[in-house]
């Protein structure tokens, strides 16, 4: 088999905040198309790692390359130039504007007129503007969000907002995509919807994705790899089985209860 | 498909400028009012409303900055007098009193006294690419003090307070607008003028507000960390709008003393700054028919209750008497600003958004 370069590198991550540090030593690896995940209890310093890739905390030593590129010091909005796209665990969403302008946002990298074409909104403008509507129309599609389209999403219901906000990272064409608790505080249904929704992520975009989640029957189902953190500090990195069997890993979060019961699934 | 005018079945259709029937033809009802109001009304009401016109074209650029980008900014007043000071300078007679370098087109004033406060724009935006909120506030209050002491202190340039400079000469192709004419009068030449730029720069302004930086300007408002997660350039698009927000205040600026002909320094304080603030939260942060509804509004304001002593006697009509038109419209400014804030936050424009819902069912409620 040929030798693929990993989609993201992150090695040997560390960030301080004064004297907290919030992630220590942190190394791992996306591969293309894989679904990556990261779990640990509150405070183990899992949104703060998503917050480096995107460039909105800078680490103070190791190093994160994606698609073979340096990102360490590179601003927000040039990492997501480049095709990351990230979900937050509190929903970040433009909240005056409609379904429609939000993935329109998401789009905001694929057209290129500038301020005076903006005004004529003709020829180049117009063109982009249009073509990039068409392409935001699928992510609705994709998401079966055609019924919220003309709404604000401010008043849109909370399982509904979460699939907007996917949707405007969708909207990006991102080459990873990073979850944060794409499923906290929803019900079954919204859960299982979500989880139809990566999956079909996957399968039929091949977008390679880093998921932050607390709920394990979600992170077990659907996750190739899985990499557990405690005070900043990864654990143990492997397939689902291997974690959950790891002794320190259920020491450190799973619980006692969690193997007598034989596996969450 | 015939019959069914809100079916859309292209999103060029969807996305068109005036998207339904009802638009086309209110816009259309509105444009022909408008263009007959002159031959209608009397002069000074045509003089009134030019200068609404006027200060609408400046309301949209604050509108940009503030209602649009989220950037609360107290030194349009700043950017009006660097406006109306180019204009005036570069129009003016060479031989007068103070500068003047007799370019009277007035196209090429109007872009040139748009481009100087934009490119001071540009000189500003950093601060608010460091502060926001109530500390951007701050200092762009600081700005209209600067500006105060400079105008008031440069006389050459502005006649010096009390005194004054003439404001910019309209001339187009040769003809004097603000001089009667065989078939039209100095206030409806001025009046058409006026009106036609302000279409031109509404129309501009809503092209600029649903397009791909209006969107950007909208999400540095309401989210700036997703707005730059998802690729928007904060610093770019803070400084952007303060650049086009400027250029409006610029034009705005220049235009806004014509009708009346003459200006001082002292009409550029932090009052001015405060009514255009008025105007965008009374007509509507963040849509652009709702800065022009608040600064006709507030432009027509002192007309209304200089009618009131006629209806209400206790009302004096000159500054003697216990209660004054003067008082009674400083009170109703602020009464005005608290009742919007308080009941309709979206303004003159929330109030058309009910009307138009209302009878769009009526006469169901639902």
């Amino acid at each position: 088999m040929a030798v693929v370069n990993p989609v993201l590198e992150v090695d040997a991550i560390r960030l301080a905040f004064d004297g907290v540090v919030a992630v220590d030593g942190v190394s791992f690896t996306v591969e293309p198309g894989e679904l990556f995940a990261i779990i640990g209890p509150n405070g183990a310093g899992k949104t703060s790692i998503f917050n480096v890739l995107s460039g909105v905390y800078r680490p103070q030593q190791g190093s994160v390359r994606f698609h073979d590129q340096d990102l360490i010091g590179m601003r927000p909005h040039r990492i997501a130039a480049l095709g990351m796209a990230r979900t937050f665990q509190n929903i970040e969403l433009f909240s005056h504007l409609t379904v429609v302008d939000n993935l329109m946002l998401g789009r905001h990298n694929h057209m290129r007129y500038g301020a005076l074409s903006a005004f004529a909104w003709i020829g180049r403008a117009r063109r982009e503007e249009l073509a990039n509507r068409s392409a935001v129309e699928d992510v609705i599609d994709f998401l079966e969000l055609e019924q919220w389209r003309r709404f604000p999403v401010g008043l849109l219901p909370y399982g509904v907002q979460k699939r907007v906000e996917l949707g405007r990272a969708l909207a990006m064409e991102p080459r990873l995509l990073l979850l944060d608790e794409p499923v906290a505080g929803m019900n079954v249904e919204e859960t299982e919807d979500m989880a139809r929704f990566v999956l079909d992520i996957r399968e039929e975009l091949g977008v390679a994705m880093v998921m932050v989640e607390h709920d394990m029957g979600l992170v077990m189902d659907l996750a190739d790899r899985v990499m557990v953190m405690d005070f900043g500090k990864p654990i143990r990195t492997g397939t689902p089985r291997e974690v959950q069997e790891d002794p320190d890993v259920i020491r450190a979060y799973l619980g006692e209860q969690h193997r007598t019961a034989g596996g969450v699934a | 498909m015939r019959g069914r005018p809100e079916l859309y079945t292209s999103y060029a259709q969807d996305m068109a400028f005036l998207n339904t029937r009802p638009k086309r033809v209110s816009t259309g009802a509105l444009l022909v009012v408008a263009l007959l109001l002159p031959f209608m009304i009397t002069d000074d009401l045509l003089q009134l409303l030019a200068t609404g016109y006027v200060a609408a074209i400046g309301a949209i650029g604050l509108n940009i900055v503030t209602g649009y980008a989220g950037q609360v900014s107290l030194g349009h007043a700043f950017f009006l007098a660097i406006g109306a000071y180019t204009g005036a300078a570069l129009s003016g007679d060479p031989d007068g009193r103070v500068i003047g370098f007799g370019v009277t087109s007035l196209p090429v004033w109007v872009l040139a006294s748009g481009l100087v406060a934009a490119l001071a724009g540009v000189i500003v935006a950093p601060l608010a690419v460091r502060l926001r909120g109530l500390y951007l506030a701050i200092v762009t209050l600081g700005l209209v003090f600067l500006g105060d002491h400079v105008f008031r202190e440069w006389t050459e340039l502005t006649g010096g307070p009390g005194v004054g400079r003439p404001a910019a000469v309209p001339e187009l192709l040769g003809v004097r607008l603000d001089k009667d004419g065989a078939f039209l009068t100095g206030a409806q030449k001025l009046y058409l003028v006026m009106f036609v730029l302000l279409v031109i720069f509404g129309v501009l302004a809503r092209n600029l507000v649903r397009s791909r930086v209006g969107r950007a300007f909208a999400a540095v408002r309401d989210r700036d960390l997703a707005a730059s997660v998802i690729g928007v350039d904060l610093t770019k698009y803070k400084v952007l709008a303060f650049a086009i927000s400027s250029f409006y205040a610029g034009v705005a600026g220049a235009l806004l003393f014509v009708p009346n002909g003459f200006f001082d320094p002292g009409s550029f304080s932090l009052l001015l700054s405060v009514q255009y603030i008025a105007m965008v939260l009374i007509g509507g942060a963040g849509t652009i028919s709702g800065a022009i509804m608040g600064a006709l509004f507030i432009t027509l304001l002192p007309r209304i209750t200089r009618e009131l002593p006629a209806v209400l006697p206790f009302i004096s009509g000159d500054a003697t008497g216990t209660f004054t038109v003067f008082q009674l419209e400083a009170v109703l400014y602020g009464v005005l600003l608290i009742v919007f804030l308080i009941v309709e936050p979206r303004g003159l424009f929330g109030i058309w958004v009910r009307v138009r819902n209302y009878w769009r069912t009526w006469p169901f409620s639902y």
